[in-house]
């Protein structure tokens, strides 16, 4: 699969500078085309960081198309304001165990699949697949009856009910974002060779350890990969916080937006500076891990 | 989650072993413990409870209610079947549904028509291996790891009639998330913005996966860059082309956090989603008829989803 990349790369620099070496006005009109809509893509963004490092005093009397202001105080208002670190917090305690036990789920179901080629595993694979494409909304109504009287004792939730839990939260990512992984995983592991698992039975692995110790470390890239993107999606949901939850300082960040909507209304400057603490994960993960998270959105694309 | 992943069979998988004989795959069978059959029961088991539990039994009893009067407090014994009932109110009662129905369809034009073939045509121009091509496509994709409840708030920014900067620019007073002749347009603006990223992503991947000799060989033959693309290299992408079809269509019947973030989809912001919320979560509550507007959503997922899973079993086995 990589190697199909590499070769292909080491051809694009072989005949890469004869390329780049003639500057054609077509190239050029290229350049700037894609200048202008790169930096206008970034556009949004940078106007948010830059009204968020503005007093409000400065731009109210001045205009937004002026220069000057300069202050970090909307970030401390902001932050205190809307209780960002409760929220944070409260992501964490919801994303980090929803991404372990998805990918957990899935490996499982994927590693059975890729393993043995029974007919019914196209069946599974179908049954996991479609459930992550489904419109969340369409499932609302029974599950938001379901989790009003499905009861948990007082330590694992104050609303004694999955509504208004964590543990409810979790579980409903789990759920949908299985599918997804499923899928990625299964075919990462048809990949693999199989003859791994014949050594495996001679030696007498049980099909645990086959799983445990053969296929999960041969599966760390798209372990990484799946890892990044679900952390970035799940600490970007925001329908299922909003309907299933109900105390204000449960909600995890993406959905206390939602309540910081009324809080912030006259204040643009503060409404920016929320928003850029609500990206600054999100931003961290991309820049640091966009490789992974690149490969994770076409994990299977590249494989070609 | 708005997100759609591409999700693209390998194609580099050899296909299944022979083993698929009933004689191979009974001494197959024999070969596993007891204690194997008993964990491989468990490894699918339980993650297909989790599945079967939380997403499709909730979709069949959404279908079954559509076709009830449940209040959603009362009893469950107390339900009463009225057959297609729901259906017909919603369609000749329910004033905010025709114009959800409008949105939603323009919302898939917006990103049928103009966001997806921008973000392919930047994929085709990212793929010719220019100098600062890394640039370009890190500020192309960085929209895509916001949230959509985020981009509402990022795009306030602008969009504010009393200190958005499109306003203060142009010397108008439109209040571009307010007013009910302009707002969805606004909303989709912002959408587009993220959608276009992500479906440059997903070309680039794709284009990377076309054969190189086959492009060499067009080029060999003469044709020019727009004519190799359009006859050779866009149908071999066939299958990629399906599935960023199936994406859109499927991104934009599931589109909600925008509006919800901007008004809770009322005032020209309708949407099917975020009426089937109203219903569940606002102020009245009407089972029956939130089900048959979400039975409609399953519907319409359920088609596409589909040749989805067609598509891609297809190249799976392939």
């Amino acid at each position: 699969m990589s190697t199909a990349t590499v070769t292909r790369r080491t051809e694009g620099e072989a005949d890469a500078p004869p390329r780049r070496r003639k500057l054609t006005p077509l190239r050029i009109l290229l350049h700037g085309f894609l200048i202008v809509v790169s930096l206008a893509w970034l556009f949004p963004i940078a106007w948010a960081v830059l009204t968020s490092l503005r007093s409000y005093d400065y731009t109210a009397a001045n205009g937004y198309v002026s220069f000057g202001g300069w202050t970090f105080d909307n970030y401390v208002t902001a932050w205190r304001t809307a209780e960002f670190g409760q929220h944070f917090i409260n992501s964490v305690y919801i994303t980090v165990p929803a991404v372990l036990l998805t990918l957990f789920l899935a490996s499982c179901v994927a590693f059975v699949i890729a393993r043995f080629s029974w007919k019914l595993n196209l069946v599974l694979l179908g049954i996991f697949t479609a459930a992550n494409l489904l419109p969340q909304q369409a499932l609302l109504i029974p599950l938001f009856r379901l989790f009003t009287e499905v009861p948990l004792p007082e330590f694992m939730s104050d609303s004694e009910l999955l509504y208004d839990s964590y543990w409810g939260l979790i579980l409903i990512n789990v759920a949908f974002q299985c599918g997804f992984c499923v899928f990625v995983l299964s075919n990462y592991m048809k990949a693999l060779p199989r003859d791994l698992y014949e050594a495996a039975m001679v030696d007498g692995a049980s099909i645990w350890r086959q799983y445990w110790q053969v296929t999960m470390p041969l599966c760390r890239p798209a372990l990484a990969a799946l890892a990044t993107l679900e952390v970035t999606w799940i600490y970007n949901e925001f329908f299922w916080a909003t309907v299933l939850m109900r105390t204000g300082d449960k909600f995890p960040v993406t959905s206390s937006l939602n309540n910081l909507r009324g809080e912030f209304f006259t204040d643009n400057n503060l409404v920016s500076a929320g928003s850029v603490l609500v990206a600054i994960p999100t931003l961290v993960i991309f820049f640091m891990l966009q490789r992974h998270f690149v490969r994770g959105l076409t994990l299977g694309a590249s494989k070609g | 989650m708005s997100d759609l992943p591409l999700i693209q069979a390998d194609r580099a998988v050899p296909p299944p072993a022979t083993t698929t004989s009933t004689g191979g795959r009974r001494r197959r069978l024999r070969l596993l413990s007891r204690t194997d059959r008993v964990v491989i029961t468990l490894m699918v088991l339980v993650p297909l409870l989790l599945v079967t539990g939380f997403v499709w039994m909730p979709a069949a009893a959404t279908v079954l209610l559509s076709g009830t009067n449940w209040d959603g407090i009362g009893p469950l014994n107390e339900i009463e079947f009225v057959g297609a009932r729901n259906y017909s109110d919603v369609v000749n009662i329910y004033p905010p549904f025709v114009p959800a129905v409008q949105h939603n369809l323009l919302w898939l034009a917006a990103l049928f028509v103009v966001a997806t073939p921008f973000g392919m045509f930047l994929a085709v121009l990212l793929d010719k291996e220019l100098r600062g091509s890394r640039f370009y496509q890190t500020a192309l994709y960085l929209p895509v790891v916001l949230s959509l409840a985020l981009i509402g708030f990022v795009w306030q920014l602008l969009y504010s009639r009393d200190q958005g900067l499109i306003n203060a620019v142009f010397g108008s007073s439109i209040d571009w998330y307010g007013d009910s002749n302009v707002n969805i347009w606004a909303v989709m603006v912002a959408s587009g913005w993220r959608h276009v990223g992500y479906i440059m992503l997903l070309y680039l991947a794709g284009l990377k996966g076309v054969d190189p000799p086959l492009r060499e060989a067009a080029a060999v033959d003469g044709a020019s860059e727009s004519r190799t693309f359009f006859r050779v290299v866009f149908p071999v992408m066939r299958p990629i082309n399906i599935i960023v079809l199936v994406v859109t269509v499927i991104e934009s019947l599931r589109a909600f956090d925008l509006v919800w973030v901007v008004n809770k989809g009322r005032n020209g912001l309708e949407l099917i989603s975020a009426l089937v919320t109203q219903n569940v979560v606002g102020e009245a509550s009407r089972i029956g008829f939130g089900s048959a507007l979400a039975t409609i959503m399953l519907v319409v997922s359920l088609v596409f989803i589909t040749i989805y899973l067609a598509t891609v079993m297809r190249e799976n086995r392939e």
